[in-house]
């Protein structure tokens, strides 16, 4: 068994069941492709998922996995992660599952830090159920049940995380192989939560919703693809860069050859630019935006339980309770 | 109430404002009560709010005690001692009292406010309603401001210490010692010096009030006998307590850890607390964020190979349900408890009921079988505790095991078990030596009785497998959408349950003849009552632990009687399962009142059917 595993032994012989063309092959691939590269080992991760189309993924990771209820993935996957802390903890979910009914679950793990790798499939819409409108969706969204347009406000998961007092945050798309996989790289290294919202083309109910930023043709004017330590640079030759505008309390979009010392340097610790680059539309932030880590969840439980989940006594020491008397025998 | 004798029995009840420290009382006198040798059955009576405005009626808290030679069951019907801290606490106790009750009233707060409050037009003291009883007044708040007055505290602080003043002179009432509650005060209020002393001062000079004269003019001291009660080393437990180390038992016995899940609800958060101090015997707790998210916390832990347990009330459970199905789908261990309160929603949180016995019995959608317990007495909590937790690891399923509002408070003495003797809990064993590409089907390969599944969790080599909610072939465990397999799967579910009616016990006579004219058959907490009622009619009295699956010889042992008698602290739920499972034609006794039944209604019942009266 010392021969290197691949992408393909990370695969279960299970037929895939996600239309022809779903963005949700490419994230499979990637996330394969991740655990091969990290040499991850099979019995030691598991994938938790809750219940749409996104969840049907640990059927087809051959590793340890758990298809559960509408939402409650992160939950799950908390007392996995605090029954066995060895264990690299997957979640998959997806806009309403993540975010709708599932919503308190994810808030709690993030401000937790449960050692969890949440990957988000944001398609923006409701998949399995054939088409509805979802928390991710925007005002106006023409679905089976907002025939003349929704009405509600979209949530932004990244703002979601920060609120919920998330250690990291980062963004991908379903097709970048190189983005997603080197995202998946900085997740595997990270040990609290680490959430990554990954824009997942929906070809049947919500086709090129993304196409503003993930059209390949455009993708060097609408991408901003993020490196800490590094300048925020983008556009043809990296002409274009970002930087603060003090009055608007925002991030801008400047013409980096003429202001190169206005350019903003990526810092993934610094919240506050996390929180502006996630307000950001054009370009669209991608990579890690944030990065702050903290003692885990299960550490910190583990650090702060008096035997460490070890039996350093029998109940029998313990039954008589503060205070017993004896009955004599007659 | 008989002066200067030794009694057989006494039932006192404190009541006082939610604020008044009624049950710290109650709970010290209790402890004291155990120490002395007496059996005794408490009743802890208290109102949702933690601070209700003071006076109110509804904001009364009591704790009520029987206490005597035993066999005490029941905290009792009648008060024979009530110690009324102000007008509400009498107005909503007098009814319960027995004629020529003792009553120590706290004059301090009879104002003209408070008896307002009370709805009282005149004095109760002075207008002739407490004629059938014997009053005796005392200065309670005053003679213990003076107590207290040496330790300069503030006012509502010097007023705390009142309980302790009453404890005192209750505690010399029964001849007690009062040096047990003394330590327990050092221990528990060692932080806090200034009121430490304080309360041991007002402990001793209520203890000296009724030694000293002012009383003993029109009461004396009791004394009771000690309980006969079999050879052995005792403890007084609650229903919480009992159930805590119950389950951290069951985790010794199983060699496995136990994770417990829960979100705080009254009245089950008692066992959350408890379990959250045996961290030592290998027991973890988690807070959850919800109901529903305990639950699935728990499910993962089991999943990963600890002892998976979660626990709330009725409004809890109901949100737990969808999660208790993926449980029974995925044929993973997690047990599940439920101290019911009167319902329906928010209903009564801390008073008493078992309402939610269709709940656990069929309160799932689709055909989700699942085996359902009830512990009968506080101390019984904790042998249910295992034997939930036994059926589990077995038969790889969720398990409901009922408990209630009046167990989780109520204290009684237990005799402590030699954990040793007790049978180690097995579950099935991982085949050694499987090929990888065989994961699926071994992680699914049933024992033919149990029909439980090895428990193979994340981190063994070579066993990965898939597990979810979606129906399963029965063989390979991978998603089947086959009719023939879904009958196959919906069979094997319910033949599980089933199989578990195998590995019990045959249902006991608990009481009296094993035929005749009335069977009692009760159920949960209702088993103390039920007890004394049959002992003093001469009826049978059968008790069930195990009501889904039934003991399988229950339907006959049954037919040997001419009327079978159900009380219920709910409309007849179980009278309903009863017809269902075995067709039989029960009688219901209801009460949903949110408090136990007395004896003496189940006395008045089971004598009419004796006497023929027909349902």
């Amino acid at each position: 068994m010392s021969e290197k595993l691949t992408a393909k032994d990370y695969t279960t012989s299970q037929e895939v069941r996600w239309c022809p063309g779903c963005g949700d092959y490419a994230i499979l691939r990637a996330v394969t492709t991740a655990l091969a590269n990290a040499e991850a080992s099979r019995e030691n991760t598991a994938f938790v998922s809750g219940i749409g189309c996104a969840s049907r993924f640990p059927y087809y990771v051959d590793t340890y996995g758990f298809h559960t209820i509408h939402g409650r993935a992160p939950a799950i996957a908390t007392g996995l992660k605090l029954a066995n802390p060895e264990l690299d903890v997957w979640v998959v979910t997806g806009d309403g599952d993540g975010l709708s009914i599932g919503g308190n679950h994810l808030m709690h793990a993030l401000r937790r830090n449960v050692g969890l790798k949440i990957l988000l499939f944001n398609n923006e819409i409701y998949g399995l159920t054939k088409g509805q409108y979802s928390p991710t969706s925007r005002i106006g969204t023409r679905s089976p049940s907002s025939p003349s347009g929704s009405v509600d406000s979209p949530i932004s998961p990244g703002e979601f995380v920060m609120g919920a007092g998330g250690h990291f945050f980062a963004r991908a798309i379903d097709t970048d192989k190189v983005g997603l996989g080197g995202v998946l790289e900085q997740v595997q290294a990270f040990t609290g939560t680490a959430f990554v919202e990954i824009f997942q083309n929906c070809i049947v109910y919500n086709e090129n919703v993304f196409e503003g930023f993930t059209d390949r043709k455009t993708a060097t004017e609408t991408q901003l693809h993020l490196k800490h330590g590094e300048p925020m640079l983008f556009g043809k030759d990296n002409s274009k860069g970002i930087s603060f505008n003090a009055e608007s309390f925002a991030l801008q979009v400047i013409d980096a050859t003429a202001n190169p010392d206005e350019v903003l340097v990526h810092d993934e610790g610094n919240a506050v630019l996390a929180r502006l680059l996630i307000e950001l539309n054009v370009p669209m932030a991608l990579g890690v935006i944030y990065r702050q880590p903290a003692q885990a969840y299960e550490d910190a439980f583990y650090t702060h339980h008096s035997s460490r989940m070890q039996r350093k006594k029998s109940v029998a020491e313990v039954i008589a309770g503060p205070s017993s008397w004896s009955v004599p025998g007659s | 109430m008989n002066k200067n004798n030794d009694v057989e029995s006494i039932v006192i009840r404190i009541a006082g404002d939610s604020g008044d420290g009624i049950q710290l009382m109650g709970t010290q006198f209790a402890a004291s009560t155990a120490l002395s040798g007496s059996d005794f059955a408490t009743f802890p009576d208290y109102p949702a709010e933690i601070r209700a405005p003071l006076g109110s009626t509804f904001g009364v808290s009591a704790y009520q005690i029987n206490l005597g030679g035993g066999p005490i069951t029941t905290a009792g019907d009648a008060p024979d001692v009530l110690v009324a801290f102000n007008p509400a606490a009498l107005k909503v106790s007098l009814p319960l009292l027995h004629k020529g009750a003792l009553i120590i009233v706290n004059s301090d707060g009879f104002t003209s406010r408070n008896m307002t409050k009370a709805g009282y037009d005149s004095d109760p003291r002075d207008d002739g309603s407490l004629n059938d009883y014997q009053v005796v007044s005392a200065d309670i708040t005053r003679l213990n401001m003076e107590a207290v007055k040496e330790f300069g505290l503030s006012k509502s602080d010097s007023s705390r210490c009142k309980n302790f003043w009453a404890l005192g002179l209750l505690l010399w009432m029964f001849d007690r010692e009062d040096t047990p509650v003394e330590e327990w005060i050092h221990r528990r209020l060692a932080s806090k010096p200034t009121m430490r002393d304080a309360n041991i001062m007002a402990l001793k000079s209520g203890h000296a009030y009724g030694e000293t004269a002012e009383l003993s003019a029109s009461i004396s001291q009791l004394h009771l006998p000690v309980a006969e009660m079999p050879e052995g080393q005792y403890r007084s437990i609650t229903g919480a307590d009992a159930l805590a180390l119950g389950l951290a038992t069951a985790g010794e016995l199983a060699d496995v850890p136990v994770m417990f899940c829960s979100y705080p609800i009254t009245p089950a958060s008692p066992l959350l607390h408890h379990l959250s101090r045996l961290g030592d015997m290998a027991v973890g707790t988690f807070q959850a964020e919800d109901e529903i998210a305990a639950i699935c916390a728990a499910i993962g832990a089991s999943y990963g190979g600890m002892i998976g347990v979660t626990s709330s009330s009725g409004p809890g459970i109901a949100l737990k349900t969808e999660a208790m199905g993926l449980a029974v789908n995925v044929e993973l261990p997690l047990v599940i408890v439920n101290w019911q309160r009167g319902g329906p929603s928010t209903g009564l949180p801390t008073k008493t009921e078992q309402s939610d016995l269709y709940q656990a019995v069929y309160g799932r959608n689709a055909d989700t079988p699942i085996p359902v317990l009830a512990a009968a007495t506080s101390g019984d909590c904790f042998y249910m505790a295992i034997v939930a937790t036994r059926i589990a690891l077995r038969h790889m399923t969720p398990v409901i095991l009922l408990a209630d509002g009046y167990l989780s408070n109520a204290a009684e003495p237990w005799k402590i078990p030699d954990i040793k003797t007790l049978e180690a809990i097995e579950h099935n064993p991982v085949p050694e030596g499987t090929k990888a590409q065989d994961a699926q089907r071994v992680a699914f390969a049933r024992d033919s009785q149990s029909f439980g599944r090895p428990w193979v969790t994340p981190g063994m080599p070579g066993l990965m497998h898939r597990i979810g909610g979606l129906e399963k072939d029965i063989n390979t465990g991978h998603i089947s959408y086959d009719p023939a397999n879904h009958q196959a799967m919906t069979d094997l579910r319910r033949q599980k349950v089933e199989s578990v009616a195998d590995y019990i016990p045959d249902q006991a006579i608990e009481f009296g003849p094993d035929s005749g004219d009335v069977v009692v058959v009760g159920w949960g907490s209702t088993y103390g009552p039920i007890y004394q009622a049959v002992r003093r009619t001469g009826a049978s009295f059968v008790h069930l632990r195990y009501i889904n699956p039934l003991p399988r010889n229950l339907q006959a042992l049954l037919s040997r009687f001419d009327k079978v008698l159900i009380p219920e602290m709910n409309t007849g739920q179980l009278c309903t399962v009863l017809r269902d499972k075995l067709c039989l034609q029960a009688i219901s006794f209801s009460k949903v009142s949110g408090q136990p039944f007395l004896i003496s209604e189940l006395v008045e019942k089971i004598e009419s059917l004796q006497n023929g009266a027909e349902e």
